[in-house]
């Protein structure tokens, strides 16, 4: 019974003379060797030269600030809810008299962790930040030898006012509008019949 | 007498440097070409391109542990790389660089020493060549290491003998003369010796391949059977000498097959082109056009070695000894007796 049509039979032929004196199909070989003599290469000079990322591209996170200066982190805790890995944890404080220009309302982080190695760069925690605070950017984390080292805090995750960091390739209007359709509005429950009715796409 | 002593030493020294800067430099063009034909860039890190490279392979080389094994005759350890080193640079004695130079009247030969055994000399010192290859497997006391160096010395021994064969038949046809000075002369006015010799330069050239142990023929240092081969063992500058004698040996292999088939610094219309640039025979430029054409010869059959290892994979041991015994010797007889029929209907031989 004939299962598949593949079925090739084996040849035992026997080598005629040029295939025993293999020359010929020495010099065959060498002549496809000789070709990617002239075929370019596709290698990068990774140091020297970088390939281009996308620019909405998930990479290291950034906390931003306001145009004062403040940090628009509340601690709301809804990035940690939201990390599918786990990866962000973070202690709240109370904005004390006087710090107006360095928190914006009257809660903030007091720290804020993300462990780099949890992180699986989803983008979920900019998805579920209400107050437009946290952001990935197509910066990459850095190589450390520790896995310690890999935990970021606030020093190096809240961006410095005199290095901003532009976001404006992630927060494009139509993210902005995506935001604001009423079944995702992230601090009330997820309704299905809410969205389907609120989403215009 | 002076003078003439003078004269020597500085060609010694200019050999030595020229063998071992090429050597140094065929490590990185090795490397580059490979990477050419694996659409690669190859190193590129050190120096301009990675010119700088064999300097620092060099550097790494000399500052790396030296480990001798305890349980290794120490003696026959540290003569192994020696001898191997050795044998590699003074092939390159009986070699003719370029056309004799006439200064004030005297003739310099561009060659350490013009000896009428050239060809012999040839063969010995590489059938020495192979002791510091054996005697370095053996002291080593490691299997791996034995099993390189009798692979190696067999592999030797067989292709000895095709490849000698190959060279009466070339002697033959050029005149009988055994000094490489004269062959290259006997190549001056007429053809290149591979025109009438062209089995004989084939089999001549794949002995050569199998004589400096180059791909396919590089089972005594097979890295996947035999771990290192006979340098198993070897550390540090040991190790590197014997990397690096390999490549001279691929130096020497090409300019003696340029110097006995391709005509060494002979080159068609040569006499023409010299009248036309108006250049004497016997001056320093038709010395330096000579050598410089001598050393292309040996980049091109330098690239070829090259070529070929990165395109054939191994032999397996039995196919080499098949390939040696039952297909070089035959055909190097038949060529040998081929080559007598043909140079007495050319009249060039007589009973």
């Amino acid at each position: 019974m004939q299962l598949t049509n593949r079925k090739v039979v084996v040849s035992n032929k026997e080598q005629s003379l040029a295939e025993r004196m293999y020359l010929p199909a020495i010099a065959k070989g060498m002549m496809i060797t000789a070709s990617h003599l002239f075929k370019k290469s596709p290698t990068i000079n990774y140091p020297d030269v970088k390939r281009p990322i996308a620019t909405v591209y998930r990479g290291q996170h950034v906390l931003k600030r306001d145009d004062n200066g403040a940090e628009r982190c509340t601690s709301c805790g809804m990035c940690a809810v939201a990390c599918p890995a786990e990866a962000i944890t973070m202690t709240s404080g109370e904005r004390k008299k006087g710090e107006e220009h360095l928190y914006r309302e009257e809660k903030y982080a007091a720290t804020y962790e993300i462990d780099m190695l949890r992180c699986i760069f989803c983008g979920l925690c900019e998805e579920a930040c209400p107050k437009e605070a946290i952001f990935l950017t197509d910066r990459l984390v850095d190589a450390q030898f520790e896995r310690k080292d890999f935990i970021y805090g606030k020093d190096k995750l809240v961006e410095k006012m005199d290095a901003r960091i532009d976001v404006s390739k992630r927060q494009t209007p139509e993210v902005l509008a995506f935001k604001k359709v009423e079944g995702l509005k992230h601090n009330e429950l997820f309704d299905a019949k809410k969205l389907n009715k609120g989403h215009k796409h | 007498m002076t003078a003439f002593i003078i004269y020597k030493a500085i060609m010694c020294v200019g050999i030595f440097v020229l063998l071992l800067a090429s050597a140094a430099y065929a490590t990185l063009w090795e490397r580059k070409f490979a990477a050419f034909l694996q659409d690669r860039k190859g190193p590129s890190r050190a120096g301009w391109g990675g010119l700088l490279q064999p300097v620092a392979d060099g550097v790494k080389m000399f500052m790396k542990e030296e480990i001798i094994p305890n349980v290794s005759n120490r003696a026959l350890f540290i003569l192994g790389p020696s001898l191997f080193m050795v044998t590699a640079v003074i092939t390159s004695a009986v070699v003719p660089w370029a056309k004799p130079v006439i200064i004030g009247g005297q003739t310099y030969d561009l060659q350490i020493t013009d000896i009428n055994i050239g060809v012999i000399y040839l063969l010995g010192v590489a059938s020495i060549g192979v002791y510091g290859i054996m005697i370095g497997g053996w002291s080593s006391n490691n299997k791996f290491a034995l099993l390189g160096a009798v692979r190696a010395s067999s592999q030797m021994i067989s292709y000895e003998i095709p490849m000698g064969i190959a060279l009466i038949a070339l002697i033959i046809s050029s005149g009988g003369s055994l000094s490489l000075k004269s062959i290259v002369e006997g190549q001056d006015a007429g053809l290149a010796n591979i025109v009438w010799q062209p089995l004989g330069f084939l089999i001549f050239f794949i002995c050569a391949l199998a004589e400096t142990n180059r791909a396919p023929f590089d089972l005594p240092e097979c890295e996947t059977e035999l771990v290192g081969g006979y340098h198993t063992e070897y550390s540090s500058m040991k190790l590197g000498l014997y990397l690096f004698a390999e490549y001279i040996n691929m130096f020497i292999s090409s300019a003696v097959i340029a110097t006995l088939y391709f005509g060494g610094y002979n080159f068609p219309f040569a006499h023409e082109i010299y009248a036309k640039l108006g250049l004497a025979e016997g001056s320093a430029m038709v010395s330096l056009i000579g050598f410089g054409v001598l050393l292309a010869k040996i980049f091109g059959f330098i690239c070829l070695f090259m070529w070929i290892r990165w395109t054939l994979p191994r032999f397996r041991y039995d196919q080499l000894m098949n390939l040696g015994w039952k297909t070089l010797l035959p055909l190097s007889l038949f060529n040998l007796a081929a080559t007598v029929v043909v140079e007495y209907i050319r009249g060039n031989i007589h009973f």
